[in-house]
Parts: structure tokens; C-alpha cells; sequence
């Protein structure tokens, strides 16, 4: 068994630059009682103007409201300790550059939104194997081997995980060892490490205590410290200690965590099942009055459903879009497509379709995007595809889109029907469809939606009639004979009048 | 003597005698015999606009076109018919030769009819696309005849009698008369005959 642990250093700030429309501005995550608010995380442009966890908010503020001078010295005031990773980005020439005009943007640490990003993240590793489990704190581990087959080998695999969580905008650390434990501890010190059986107890032993997950054996809290004031630095001087000893001195708690890492002795880890439906929430500080401002968090939350929809390997049919209005009922649009797809690009551009037709009855407060049933969904490899099985992929993508932004309504085939009446046979759609093809009267390749009174503008009748006379059982009883006509300007219209009655009605034209 | 060649080799002159070599694209046979003759390259000009002017429906139109129309459907590619200027009669269609589920038409005006025309030109997966635009100038006549170009899809657009007069980058513009009958008015990389050319044996 192979298991990657994955770590995100900064899931919480990055979770709440996702929901940003400018990751790029500066942006801290604030915690604390409101009277002592302080800095919990910062993204790079903040940490260039010299914002650092821990400081006071007001602080922080403060820097960016100051003036010049008080920014080219800031790096001078910086404890020493620091400066080894604050140097490169606080120097005065690029503190000034990126200027004081911009203001820090902040939000509240919220704990339950970090968990929130976690599981969404485990549902996008669900893509990769059935067993992901969020037991580790700020990390998912989730078990390969099986997947390597398939996904494999692991360098590519490896690749694509940090492509994909690139691009999804979160750091991330990872690590793969023959078990989660021992790849969760590795993690703390390690990125793109990659151990078996034969190599993980050297890759153990040279870890050091403090970073070896000991603090979480919850039996005795002074373990850590007790091996500490004993001299012992590294894990590998542990494992070499006689066991009967280390367990009576530490007891039952480290022996265990110590046999996990070696995986001596099995972990039973709960592992993460999504969730089958899909809805996510995108709230806006502040209302938005018009369809352009909802482009970014609709791109935002497809995208979300694209990754949601990958790692449940299915797609949707239908999705709904809900927006909570500042004042009045919440507006729904439903959007319905003709294949189950799950690319977010194609997804977008449907939607925007949908989104040009309709109306924002106010200023709206939250969007949220709900796709409460998925669709087993068959990818078709686009390069595979040749002549004119291309063509049709072609076809029906433009098919969508046209549908999507004119409504099912406007785009009609063209079906014929077996049925005298002109009006039931081509409008109504009434009747069996016709089978074979049968020579009929010529009829007109242009029909009006309604015949028109018209008088005077018949100069010559060409041909006819041709009595119609059907419909007596449904109540569209009709008696009329048609001709094909000249009309005034020497068009060919095809023309009927009732018999024993005045008037001419227009009803076609010869194209 | 000397001078009218040395023109000739600047290439300042066009012959139009010369006709026959079209630019590029290749023509499709519209299945009418003495138009095919005339039109560059013996048939209507593929990935390019053709404009059809005519007083009204009932011209004479779908006589023209459905030679073309009845074999791309036959062949199984699509074509789609953008704000037609009737409901289109589908045993006429068939009785012409159509195949009927390869035909879509779009119930559409305005605005939507331009977009729906321009999507289905740049898909490039359609066979012909036939629109009636009677509102698009010759600012929108040119994004339609690029999106054609870029989707390399044989299109018509049909027009009003009151657009003659003005300028159009359609390559090729015909003028529907009396029904069955036509003008060619313009006709890029041809000589535009000055006679009216009658076609079909009526509707």
C-alpha cells in the first residue's frame, strides 16, 4: 500500500483568496476578540508591505496608509530573526513601487470554512483513490497504489496532482510512503519525497522528535519534552532502544504511534465519502446590480462543480443557479443541457448563454449553485474522432448554444406529418409522422402562420384548386380550395377561397 | 502597345475575360446548369456570403437553392435556416429532394437571428446556412462574411430589394426578379452578366 500525504500550509488563506476577485491585492486573515484583532495569515502582497502574522490589525493598516518614507524603513525594524525571509520581499525599492495607495483587504478566520475547503479537497482526491481520509489535521492522506495502474507511474501522477492543485490556487506540500502516518510526519519536513518499505525506517530515523507527531500521543504530554531532557534528538535513536523498555517508561501511547510509523501495527482511518450533490455559496460584500458582476463568481463556483464533478467521475444534466435578492423572493434560473457534460469552460460559456436572457429583478446578495443530481457522464476523446463523427460533436456543441441562449423553442426540425390540413399538419405538429414518401398536390415551401385576407393581389390563378376538406371529428373542420396564384409583382403565392363565399386568403408562398 | 503590358505585368488592370480563377475557395455546383456556367469557378463560392436580393418570399428563392440543399442534406450534413420568411413546408421540402432531419430552422428576429447566423457560420459544422436579415447593414454583412471565412461554411443571406444600392463584401450578389428569374449583380473573380439568367422549371 502506498499512501500520499498532502499538506496545505496556507488552506485557510488561500480558501478565502479563491473567493477574491484579485488574489493578487492585498489581502490578511484576521482572528481574535474584536477589541484585539490580529494578523493570522497574509498573502505575498500584503507580506510585502511588511504585514506579519501576529501583528495588530491596526498595525498592519497602518502600513499601508503610511507614508513613503516610513515603508523604505521598514525592513530596518524588523526583529533579526525574520529577515532571512522577509529580506528579499521587503526591499525598499519594491515596497515603494507597489505603493501605498492600495488598501489591505481582510476577512475573519473562520475554522469551520477551512474544514469546509478540506473536504471539498478530499472530494477532488476522491478522484484519485476510494480511500481519502481527512484524519490528519490541515492534511489529507489518501492511499494510491491502486490507482497507480491506471494513474501511474507515480512521478506522473505526482505532476498531475500539483498541476491540478495549482491550478486550483492552493500551496501544498506532499509525500508518499507505505503508510499514512509515516507519510503524514514525513510531510513536516519533506515535499516530493517519495519512500518504500526498504527506505522508510532511514527516512524515520532521521527525523527530528519535535516534528514527529509525538505532541499528538494524547496519553502523556510531557513525552516530548521528557525524551528531549534525555538527550534523545532524533527518532532513529528511539527505534533503537530496547521496546520493552521504551514502554515501560512512556508506555502504551508511544510504542503505538511508533509501530504506526513503521507500520507495524495497522491504522483503521475513517475515510471520506462525498457527498452525491453539489451546492456551493458565493456571498458578495456587496449587492450586485448587474449580470457582468456575477461573471467571476460563476466562473469561480463551475469550477468548483468541474473539480466536484471529476472526483465523483460523472457529470450533470441540470444545474441550478439560486440568487438571493436584497429585497424580494430569491430568482432561480434552471439550466438545462442536451448532454451531461462537466467541463467548467463549456459549462461557463452555456451559462453566460442562459444569463444573457434574463433579468436581475434586484440587487443580489448570494449565488449559489446547486446541482442536485449527477449523470454518469462518458468523456469523448476529441482527437480520436475523425469526419463525421467530429462533424456531429461539432454540430451538437453548436446545438447547445443555441439553445441555451434562444430557448428549446426556436431551433425546429422540420417533420413531416401525415395530415391534409395545412395549418394542423405543419404548426401543430397533429398526426402520425409520414413513413414513405409520397408524391402529394405540390405544396408551397413557405406556409403563413395565419392566412391573410388578399383581394386584390391576385392577378392570375396558375393552377387549381385543390379541395381540402378534413377536420370535422376535432373541431377544425376546414372547406377550401386552393390554387397556386401570380401574384401582382409575379410571385408565386399559393392562395385558397371557401366555395360558395367571397374573398381570397393569402396562405403560402411558392419559394 | 508596350505601356498597356507593362500595366498588365504591374498588375494595375484586371481582365475580366480572365475570369475562371477564383480566390481560393473552391465553388460549389448549385445544381443549376446555365447559373453554374456563369458564376467563377462554375458554382456558388464555398466559405464565403452569398446575398440574395428579392422583393419577398415567393421569388423563386427555394427553387434556386434547393438543388444545393437537397444534396448536403442528402449527404448527411446539416443545414439550418436562420428566421425563414414563413414556416417552412416540410412536404414541399421533402417533395423537393430534402432530406428533412439533416434541416433545423430557427424561429428567431432581430438581434438573436444576427448572433444565431454568426454561431452557426463559425461552428463551421454546418452544410449551408440560409438567413433572412433583412436589418443587418453592411458593417454586420462583413462580421458574417469573416465568420464564414474563419468557419468555412456556405451561407445566404437574404435582403431586401432596398439594399442594392448599397455596398456590400458579399463576393457574390444576385438579384431575384419576377419568379424563377435572376440577375447577377456582382460576382467576385467573374464578369457579372448584364442579362437575366432564368432558372428551375418552376416552384
Amino acid at each position: 500500500m502506498r499512501w500520499v500525504c498532502l499538506l496545505f500550509p496556507r488552506l485557510a488563506l488561500e480558501g478565502a483568496l479563491r473567493r477574491r476577485p484579485d488574489p493578487e491585492a492585498p489581502f490578511a486573515l484576521i482572528d481574535g476578540p474584536v477589541q484585539r484583532q490580529c494578523i493570522r495569515a497574509a498573502n505575498r502582497a500584503a507580506r510585502k508591505q511588511g504585514v506579519k502574522p501576529g501583528q495588530a490589525l491596526g498595525f498592519a493598516e497602518a502600513l499601508f496608509n503610511a507614508p513613503e518614507h516610513v515603508q523604505v524603513n521598514a525592513p530596518l525594524s524588523k526583529a533579526p530573526g525574520h529577515a532571512h525571509f522577509n529580506a528579499p520581499d521587503a526591499a525598499p525599492d519594491r515596497g515603494s513601487r507597489s505603493g501605498s495607495s492600495q488598501r489591505l483587504e481582510t476577512a475573519l478566520f473562520d475554522v469551520e470554512s477551512v474544514e469546509r475547503w478540506r473536504r471539498r479537497l478530499a472530494t477532488w482526491a476522491y478522484g484519485f483513490s476510494a480511500q481519502v481520509s481527512l484524519h490528519y489535521p490541515h492534511a489529507l492522506v489518501f492511499e494510491v497504489a491502486s490507482s497507480l495502474d491506471l494513474l501511474g507511474p507515480w512521478p506522473r501522477l505526482e505532476t498531475r496532482l500539483r498541476a491540478e492543485l495549482t491550478a486550483l490556487g492552493f500551496s501544498h506540500r506532499l509525500v508518499i510512503a507505505p503508510n499514512p502516518a509515516a507519510a503524514r510526519v514525513l510531510v513536516n519536513v519533506h515535499d516530493g519525497l517519495a519512500v518504500d518499505d526498504t527506505g522508510l525506517e532511514s527516512a524515520l530515523a532521521t527525523l527530528r522528535l519535535d516534528r514527529a507527531g509525538l505532541a499528538s500521543i494524547d496519553a502523556d504530554r510531557d513525552i516530548l519534552q521528557t525524551l528531549n531532557r534525555s538527550g534523545f534528538q532524533r527518532l532513529g535513536e528511539l527505534f533503537a532502544l530496547p521496546r520493552n523498555a521504551l514502554a515501560r517508561r512512556f508506555g502504551g501511547g508511544l510504542m503505538r504511534h511508533l509501530a504506526e510509523l513503521r507500520g507495524e501495527w495497522p491504522l483503521a482511518l475513517d475515510y471520506h465519502r462525498p457527498t452525491p450533490r453539489f451546492s456551493r455559496t458565493f456571498e458578495f460584500d456587496q449587492p450586485v446590480h448587474a449580470i457582468a458582476g456575477l461573471a467571476f463568481p460563476l466562473k469561480r463556483l463551475l469550477q468548483e462543480l468541474g473539480v466536484f464533478l471529476m472526483g465523483q467521475d460523472a457529470g450533470v444534466e441540470r444545474f441550478c443557479l439560486t440568487f438571493e435578492l436584497e429585497d424580494g423572493p430569491p430568482q432561480r434560473v434552471e439550466i438545462g443541457l442536451i448532454s451531461v457534460q462537466r467541463d467548467p469552460d463549456t459549462l461557463l460559456e452555456l451559462t453566460r448563454a442562459h444569463l444573457e436572457r434574463m433579468r436581475l429583478a434586484g440587487p443580489v446578495m448570494t449565488l449559489t449553485l446547486s446541482a442536485p443530481r449527477l449523470a454518469g457522464y462518458a468523456p469523448t476523446r476529441r482527437e480520436l474522432l475523425e469526419g463525421p463523427a467530429r462533424q456531429a460533436q461539432a454540430w451538437a456543441a453548436l446545438h447547445q448554444r443555441l439553445v441555451a441562449r434562444l430557448g428549446q423553442p426556436a431551433l425546429k426540425p422540420l417533420v413531416e406529418h401525415r395530415e391534409h390540413r395545412p395549418e394542423a399538419a405543419v404548426l401543430n405538429g397533429a398526426g402520425p409522422r409520414a413513413r414513405e414518401a409520397s408524391i402529394g398536390p405540390p405544396r408551397p415551401g413557405w406556409l403563413a402562420s395565419v392566412p391573410q385576407r388578399c383581394d386584390g393581389d391576385v392577378v392570375q390563378l396558375l393552377a387549381g384548386p385543390e379541395r381540402i376538406e378534413s377536420g370535422w371529428w376535432d373541431g377544425g373542420d376546414i372547406r377550401r380550395d386552393y390554387y397556386l396564384a401570380q401574384w401582382a409583382d409575379g410571385r408565386h403565392a399559393w392562395v385558397w377561397c371557401e366555395p360558395e363565399r367571397q374573398g381570397w386568403y393569402l396562405h403560402g408562398w411558392f419559394g | 502597345m508596350s505601356s498597356l503590358e507593362s500595366l498588365l505585368d504591374s498588375r494595375q488592370v484586371w481582365r475580366a475575360q480572365a475570369g475562371g480563377v477564383s480566390d481560393g475557395g473552391e465553388a460549389i455546383a448549385s445544381g443549376h446548369a446555365e447559373l453554374d456556367e456563369l458564376l467563377p469557378g462554375g458554382g456558388w463560392p464555398s466559405a464565403a456570403i452569398s446575398e440574395l436580393l428579392s422583393s419577398g418570399a415567393g421569388n423563386g428563392e427555394l427553387a434556386l437553392l434547393w438543388p444545393l440543399l437537397s444534396r448536403m442534406t442528402r449527404e448527411g450534413r446539416p443545414v439550418v435556416l436562420v428566421s425563414p420568411p414563413g414556416v417552412p413546408y416540410p412536404a414541399a421540402w421533402r417533395q423537393a429532394g430534402v432530406a428533412l432531419e439533416q434541416c433545423h430552422w430557427l424561429d428567431v428576429q432581430g438581434r438573436e437571428a444576427l448572433w444565431a447566423t454568426e454561431q452557426c457560420l463559425r461552428a463551421g459544422c454546418c452544410a449551408v446556412v440560409v438567413a433572412w436579415l433583412p436589418q443587418a447593414d453592411s458593417r454586420l454583412m462583413r462580421r458574417l462574411q469573416v465568420a464564414a471565412a474563419s468557419g468555412n461554411t456556405l451561407a445566404f443571406v437574404h435582403r431586401p430589394l432596398a439594399k442594392v444600392s448599397e455596398a456590400s463584401p458579399a463576393p457574390l450578389r444576385i438579384r431575384l426578379h419576377r419568379h424563377a428569374e435572376l440577375e447577377i449583380l456582382k460576382c467576385r473573380g467573374g464578369f457579372a452578366p448584364a442579362r437575366r439568367i432564368a432558372f428551375g422549371a418552376g416552384a
